[in-house]
This record gives structure tokens, C-alpha cells and sequence, in this order.
């Protein structure tokens, strides 16, 4: 379809050294100029966000001697989303002699993103994960131990090998915690300046380089310009653009949304990962979606009545008549198949009328075999505070019946384009974490999240950022009155004037969860030209009603929880049209994102490498003009691109 | 179902509060309590009133970031439960239910039911960690942990740093919180060099942000979202003690 986007020049150089893929990083530090300490004091770093990325970034940054400020909108650094990841973390320690090793975890990276990431940026994330094991049991982290009071892991989907360590079904709230109290320790050592209740409302580019924020200070309302030699986006993914998912309601994409207007290319912005294993909506109500960690269908087994309308009790309904259809349908694999064909599989079960509980929609995910197996005090051991979150949210008992789970949005692999240095297409505009796109491909396995944030944190951004800062010193002392910083603390006041004047009829989240149904509708599991093109339709209309017709109450010199909403919405609002765009041009299933016209007869994704094995990173070119789409062709030297299969 | 809140309302830190009762109808059984406060909050913006703020994002019981009076208790009636995670269906229609912010001197008010709790902050800055920074780490095998120890740091490790327990202390003492900090960490071999001077420093820290001093009441305990224990905080005694006997500083 014509007019939707143009094409433009293929990005090139990845900045990635040439080499065995195992020499690259290496050759990378070597080659990376060095800032010498004393000089470390007199340079500046912003790092937005303060997740398992941002205060691992922060403290290591700090702890290098640079000055550090570091932002957060919540109410302090700790409470940042990935304290809510539950499953654990990836390592290639290889404890369990069950034949990891780093090039497996890369290959299985590779593999589990459908084959749409980029070789050595993995590469190098397997090679830095068993050094993150150790440093964060160095601060503490409780990782669960066997009774030889040696480091205990267990399986996650996609992989044969056991490489999950853990910390009961909380391994993100202690490894953020990991992070939160080294970056506190460098607070109290004068090093990083932390900016609670503050929202990054845009970014500074002055001569091309990231120089610096727009922060709003979200108690009084008081708009502040902060200035730095380099600027690191550390602000999570976009999940809530379909309003309803496993995200705190919080999370939004406006920083890197904010930095997209300004130059930064946007990758892959289709590629969002619906998790198989979530409680299922019970209403019109419903705020937020609840992950159930995918650890549980290591004892859990997914099943759903043969019978289409089988409304008898699940304890009343014999094993003859139920279909594990995970287990039937990829033997080798079985319950732990990577999230997409998980979650595409519950949603065909359903689709076809064998969904359990209100409305058909969801699928049970039964405790009763491990529980005979193990006794009821091994499972509770393994995931009682899970066990408890279901009861509390379903009042079930997930120990007496099984339960009720259908996917939820979750993650999204999609982001700001960065290259080998985790550096945006803007100079000195960084970008890590989930906020990034580098790693996952089109479809992130289990427990690799925090695995990549705590790699870009403590680890890949204090090597790389060394050499930007040596390669680019900062000859021009600026302050908040120069004019590009003035320029941008204009439109960001500008915008929020708007908002609170249009004093319309319908409320902001009422907007957001239009918006949300239609992304999830036409964006969600499956895609197809039609239905997208649809939905492009859809949103411009809704768009256009919301700045004309919402209503913000308040002002902004006051604490405003709506007009910080409304802000949000507003720049999913876009995002949501590029989500579509990049789609639609995607005429290949591949990983989580399902196009309907591709597929093989029995129905699992159908990749097209000839014309599509490339991220197709986006070009901001103006309000009014279709994005530009820049093609990262990928190459892969290590592994061999086939058809992926868990049969 | 229908019921009548009646909430505190302030505009900000130094404005005079009050309680204000607002009816809000067609609440089912299976909202969380915050979705039913987004109905209250629906309802006065298409009013045209302010809507009411209050602390919230994960909704999922972790971050800590809610922070409910409710009926005079803490998070609620439910117990173990934080404010996002108690149900209406523990309601019942016709119900006048109190939501208040936490009271104390030390969590300011910022506006209606949203406080000021970076005193928590500032007790982990001045001690609440393992000093380790990032690549000096051995190998992770290479120290063994007793599961019973590593257990015991989980368990006071899962402190979401809500500060009901301050909110609930007659004394409005935090040292079930700075006590949950001392024994996660103190437990492991890896935290024991500053065991004792992290005790201290914390302790101190404690009494400087204007927090009261422990009775042993166990008020903090029982309306804790996530049980930690009252022993904790006698873990932080002790270390503190060992602490001033030693001269740790």
C-alpha cells in the first residue's frame, strides 16, 4: 500500500568488530578508548529509568567515578518494573553438566527470536550472563539454593538445559533490589543525583548529539532542563499501548517515543510478546493483566476439555476427555514451547470453543500430577507466592482446581535502534534494557530479560560509553538557555497548555482503552493486510478525537496523575500507528508476529529469509509524513537459519 | 454493588486536609479495590472534579507503591495483602469504607492519599547494601550458602518497602523495615565485613528521619503484605549492639 511509508538508505555499519564471533567483544574493549579516572568526575551522564538496566547503570557508572543523574516517575528507583519479573534469569554457568555452554544459550537466543536478531549483540549477552550470577550474588541477592548450599536453576521454555537461576517467584524484585541498593550506595558516595517523581517529557539534541532531558517534576509541576556529555534511555517497553497488560500501569513509551521525534530510529516496532501464561480478564473493569510466571509449566500441565462446551468441574472431567494439546502436538518440547506457539496455540484451542471459564477464554494449567508426584510442599516451596497472588486475584484455589490462564502482552522485543555499542542513531543517546531492540529478536525466551538488562547495565554501556566520551569531548559549555534546550522546554509546555485546555467530554482512559482494543484486536496475536490497514483507519479517527475532545481536569502546576496520563496516551497514540505500519510491511510470520497469510499447512509461522531477515528500523520525517524505513540486513556467520521447530 | 467512601482529601503538602464522602455505584465483586477507586475517579471527572491521587503501578502486590488506609488498617482488612491486591468481594453492597493516606511525620503528605516515603531511601543509602561493585564479584559457586541461611535472607528480603509498617506503629517506628534490611543481608556470608556498621548506620539513620523507637508492639507485623516477621527487628538489635560493644563505625 502506497503512502504508508517510504524506503530509505540501509543502515550499513552495526559498529560491530569483524571477527569469530567469540573475539568481537574482546576486540571491542580493547579497541574502546578509556577515560582515565581523575577526568571520569568532570563528565556527565542522565540515565532515564531506574529498572534492572537504569540502576545498574547508574551504580556502575557512578561507581567509575562519572557524575550520574538518574530519573524515575515512581517514588523511588526501587519500585521500577522489573521488581515485578517472577521467573529468573539466564546464565551459561553450566552447573548442571547438562551440556550449556554460551554458544547454546546464543543459539537458543537465536533461535527462540525466530531468527530476527542481530549475531553479535547475542553473542555477546551469553558471553557477560554468568558474570552477572556473580556479581549479583556478590551484593546479596538471595538466589534459592540446594540443601549443599549450592546454586539451584531450574528450565524455562525454548531450551533443554537448565540455566535458570532463581530466587523463588521473585528474581526480579531481588535482583532490582541488587541494583537499587548499589545505585543508593553511590548516592550516599556523591557519585549519582536520584530524581524521584520526575517523567522525561523530551530530549535535547544540540549539533546532533543527545545533550541532555525536559523533565517534569511530577509533584509541583515545575518543567526542568538537565544537561549532560551523554544521555542513556533505560525507560522499558511499550506493552501498554494496548492498555490491558502484565506492565505496570504506569510504564509508557514517551521517552523513547520523545527521542524517535528527535532522530532516534525506532526497530522492529511490531515485535511485542504476548505471554502465554496470564490471569484471564474478568471484566470491563480490568485495570491490569497478572503474569503467572512461565516457570510453572515446569509442573504444570495445559490442557483443555476434547469436547467443545464441556461445562462439567475440571476435577469431574477424566483424562480421556481432555487434550494436553502442548504435550500432543510438540512431543519434544511439550508444555515448555517457546511463548508465541504457547500463547498462539491457547488462542486456536479457544477460538475452536474448547476455552474454559467466563467468555470461553482461557485455558488450565493443572498442578494436580506434580502435586501426587512431588507433595503439595514441594510446590509450595517452588511457587507458593504465585499459587497465593491467583487465589487472592480469582478466589480459586489453585491447589484444589486448576488454573485458568490465556495470554496476556507482556514484553515488547521492538525498541530503539541501537548498534554494537548500544548507541542510538542519535550520538550520545544510549539506549538499554527492554527499552532497546537488540537482542530478543521477534520473540524473547523466558528469563532473558533480566538477563539483558543487568548486561547492558553493569556491564556493555560502562565499556562502550568510555570510548564515545573519549572519541567526543564536549568543547561547548551550554546551559538551559541555550536555544535548542529552550526550544524544547517550549513545546513540551506547549503540549501540556493544550492538553488541559481542550476541556472536552471523555475521559483519558477511556481514549487508552480504545485504543488498547484496537491495537490488540489488529496488532495483538495475529495480523493480517486487511485487518491493519483497518486498524490504521481506526486509530487516525480516534486520534484526531483526542485532541479535540478529552479532558484533562487540574493544572500543571499541581501534582496531576491525569494530565501525566493524558501525555502517555497521547504518544501511544502514534506509536500504536507505527506498530501497524511496521506489520503491515512485514509480510512474514515470524516469531510473535503472526501473519496470517504466511504460514505453513499446519498452521506455525512461515519466515520468508529472502526478503525479510533484516530489522526494519523506522525514520521519523514529520507529523504529517509517512516514516522512513531503514533496513539493518542481518548476517548470520554462526548459525544457520531454519525453520524452527519444538515437535 | 454501591458504597459510600469517605477519603482524605488535601491539595498539597502544606494545604489543610479532610475527610470527603463520595457515593460510588455499580461495583462487582471481582474489581480490585484500586479498579473500583478508577470508578470513583471516572466519575468525578466527568464531573469536572479533581480526581483523587493515590499511589499504585504494579497492581500486582510487588513494587510497593500502594499505600492504603483502609477502615483504619493498613492495606485493609485481608492481611498479607497489599492496597492493589485487596478484592471488592471482601465488601459488601451498602458498606462505608475510610481510605486514608499513611499517617506519620516522617511520610509527608503530598496530595490526598499520596505520601512522601524517600526517608526509606535514605536509610538504604546509609547502609543498606553489600559493598561490591560491578566486576570485582568471585564466581558465584564459589562461597556456599546454608539453604537455611539463604532462606532467611529471602525471607526478610521480600520487604517491599511500602511503609504500612510505619503507618500501623503507634510509635510510628520503621524497624520492621530497616530490621527486614539488616537480617536479609546480615544473613549471608557475603554481608557479614559490614554487619554490624550497616546496622548502625541504618539504626542511626532510622532515628534521624524522625521515625519512633520499637515497643514491640507488632502492629508493623500484622498488617505486613508480605509477614515479615517481628524478629527481625531483634536481629537489628543485636547487630546494633554488637555494633556500639565493638566500636564499629
Amino acid at each position: 500500500m502506497a503512502g504508508l511509508f517510504t524506503v530509505g538508505e540501509a543502515i550499513r555499519d552495526t559498529k560491530a568488530p569483524g571477527g569469530p564471533v567469540q573475539d568481537q567483544w574482546e576486540a571491542r574493549r580493547f579497541g574502546a578508548k578509556l577515560i582515565n579516572p581523575a577526568n571520569r568526575r568532570r563528565l556527565s551522564v542522565i540515565i532515564v529509568g531506574t529498572g534492572l538496566a537504569g540502576a545498574s547503570a547508574a551504580a556502575t557508572l557512578g561507581e567509575a567515578g562519572y557524575q550520574v543523574k538518574s530519573f524515575c516517575y515512581q517514588d523511588s528507583p526501587r519500585r521500577a518494573h522489573s521488581i515485578a519479573a517472577q521467573g529468573g534469569i539466564n546464565a551459561a554457568k553450566d552447573y548442571r553438566n547438562d551440556g550449556d555452554s554460551i554458544r547454546r544459550l546464543f543459539y537458543d537466543t537465536v533461535k527462540g527470536g525466530d531468527y530476527r536478531s542481530r549475531e553479535s549483540n547475542v553473542y555477546r549477552l551469553a558471553e557477560v550472563s554468568s558474570a552477572i550470577i556473580d556479581q549479583s550474588v556478590a551484593q546479596g541477592v538471595p538466589f534459592a539454593r540446594d540443601y549443599g548450599g549450592l546454586l539451584d536453576t531450574r528450565s524455562f521454555g525454548g531450551v533443554q538445559v537448565s540455566r535458570t537461576f532463581y530466587a523463588r517467584g521473585q528474581t526480579g524484585q531481588q535482583l532490582l533490589l541488587g541494583a537499587y541498593q548499589a545505585l543508593e550506595r553511590q548516592v550516599a558516595a556523591g557519585t549519582v543525583e536520584v530524581h524521584t517523581r520526575h517523567e522525561m517529557l523530551d530530549l535535547i539534541v544540540i549539533d546532533a548529539r543527545a545533550r541532555g532531558v525536559i523533565v517534569r517534576d511530577m509533584v509541583t509541576g515545575g518543567l526542568e532542563t538537565h544537561l549532560a556529555d551523554a544521555v542513556v534511555l533505560a525507560s522499558g517497553g511499550y506493552g501498554n499501548v494496548y492498555h490491558l497488560s502484565t506492565n505496570a500501569v504506569g510504564c509508557n513509551t514517551t521517552a523513547t517515543w520523545r527521542a524517535y521525534r528527535k532522530g532516534a530510529l525506532f526497530a522492529n516496532p511490531c515485535f511485542t510478546q504476548i505471554h502465554p501464561t496470564c490471569i484471564p480478564v474478568s471484566g470491563e473493569h480490568q485495570s491490569k493483566l497478572t503474569l503467572m510466571s512461565e516457570s510453572l509449566r515446569n509442573d504444570g500441565r495445559i490442557w483443555v476439555p476434547k469436547e467443545a462446551g464441556d461445562g462439567r468441574h475440571p476435577r469431574e472431567i477424566p483424562d480421556d476427555d481432555r487434550d494436553y494439546y502442548l504435550e500432543r502436538q510438540y512431543p519434544a518440547f511439550g508444555n515448555l514451547v517457546p511463548r508465541d506457539v504457547a500463547s498462539r496455540a491457547a488462542k486456536n484451542q479457544c477460538d475452536a470453543g474448547r476455552g474454559v471459564g467466563p467468555g470461553g477464554r482461557g485455558v488450565y494449567l493443572d498442578f494436580a500430577d506434580a502435586t501426587a508426584r512431588l507433595g503439595r510442599a514441594a510446590i509450595e516451596e517452588k511457587y507458593g507466592n504465585l499459587f497465593d497472588m491467583y487465589r487472592k486475584i480469582t478466589d480459586e484455589d489453585p491447589y484444589q482446581v486448576p488454573m485458568r490462564i490465556y495470554p496476556a502482552v507482556h514484553y515488547t522485543m521492538g525498541g530503539l535502534w541501537v548498534d554494537y555499542d548500544l548507541e542510538s542513531s542519535i550520538p550520545g543517546l544510549f539506549v538499554i534494557g527492554e527499552a532497546n531492540f537488540s537482542d530478543h529478536g521477534a520473540n524473547r525466551l523466558g528469563a532473558s530479560a533480566l538477563m539483558q538488562g543487568l548486561a547492558d547495565g553493569y556491564f556493555i554501556l560502562p565499556n562502550t560509553i568510555s570510548d564515545y566520551f573519549a572519541k567526543n569531548p564536549s568543547t561547548e559549555t551550554i546551559d538551559a538557555s541555550h536555544p535548542e534546550a529552550v526550544k524544547a522546554a517550549d513545546a513540551v509546555r506547549g503540549r501540556i497548555n493544550t492538553l488541559l485546555t481542550i476541556n472536552g467530554e471523555r475521559s483519558v482512559d477511556s481514549f487508552h482503552k480504545e485504543l488498547g482494543s484496537i491495537v490488540w484486536e489488529y496488532c495483538g496475536m495475529e495480523r493480517n493486510a486487511e485487518g491493519l490497514q483497518h486498524a490504521l483507519g481506526l486509530l487516525r479517527t480516534l486520534r484526531a478525537e483526542f485532541w479535540t475532545n478529552v479532558k484533562v481536569t487540574g493544572a500543571n502546576e499541581e501534582l496531576n496523575q491525569t494530565l501525566e496520563r493524558a501525555g502517555r496516551v497521547a504518544d501511544f497514540f502514534e506509536l500504536a500507528e507505527l506498530m501497524c505500519i511496521d506489520a503491515f510491511h512485514r509480510l512474514e510470520s515470524c516469531g510473535s508476529h503472526f501473519r496470517t497469510e504466511s504460514q505453513t499447512d499446519d498452521g506455525e509461522a512461515l519466515r520468508d529469509d529472502a526478503d525479510f531477515a533484516y530489522v526494519a528500523a523506522w525514520e521519523f520525517t514529520g507529523d504529517n509524513s509517512p516514516p522512513k524505513l531503514r533496513k539493518e540486513v542481518l548476517e548470520y556467520h554462526n548459525i544457520e537459519l531454519t525453520q524452527r521447530s519444538y515437535k | 454493588m454501591n458504597v459510600t467512601l469517605r477519603l482524605w482529601r488535601q491539595h498539597d503538602q502544606d494545604a489543610a486536609g479532610r475527610m470527603v464522602s463520595y457515593g460510588v455505584d455499580g461495583i462487582s465483586a471481582d474489581m480490585s479495590f484500586l479498579e473500583m477507586l478508577d470508578v470513583l475517579n471516572e466519575q468525578l471527572t466527568a464531573a469536572g472534579d479533581d480526581p483523587v491521587a493515590f499511589d499504585n503501578d504494579c497492581r500486582e502486590g510487588i513494587c510497593g507503591m500502594c499505600s492504603l488506609v483502609i477502615n483504619g488498617i493498613a492495606h485493609g482488612p485481608e492481611g498479607r495483602t497489599a492496597s492493589c491486591q485487596l478484592y471488592m468481594r471482601h465488601f459488601h453492597d451498602g458498606d462505608t469504607i475510610d481510605i486514608e493516606p499513611w499517617r506519620s511525620p516522617s511520610f509527608p503528605i503530598l496530595r490526598d492519599l499520596i505520601v512522601d516515603r524517600s526517608a526509606f531511601d535514605r536509610i538504604i543509602q546509609a547502609g543498606g547494601y553489600i559493598s561490591a561493585p560491578t566486576g570485582a564479584a568471585p564466581d558465584a559457586a564459589a562461597m556456599l550458602v546454608p539453604k537455611k541461611d539463604a532462606d532467611r535472607a529471602f525471607d526478610a528480603a521480600i520487604c517491599i518497602g511500602c511503609g504500612a509498617c510505619v503507618a500501623a506503629c503507634p510509635n510510628g517506628s520503621a524497624m520492621l523495615f530497616t530490621g527486614a534490611k539488616a537480617t536479609h543481608l546480615g544473613a549471608l556470608p557475603q554481608g557479614q565485613i559490614e554487619r554490624n556498621s550497616r546496622a548502625l548506620a541504618m539504626g542511626n539513620q532510622h532515628d534521624a528521619e524522625g521515625f519512633g523507637g520499637c515497643t514491640e508492639i507488632g502492629e508493623c507485623t500484622a498488617v505486613c503484605p508480605v509477614g515479615i516477621p517481628l524478629d527481625m527487628i531483634s536481629r537489628l538489635n543485636g547487630d546494633v549492639l554488637s555494633a556500639l560493644r565493638h566500636n564499629s563505625t
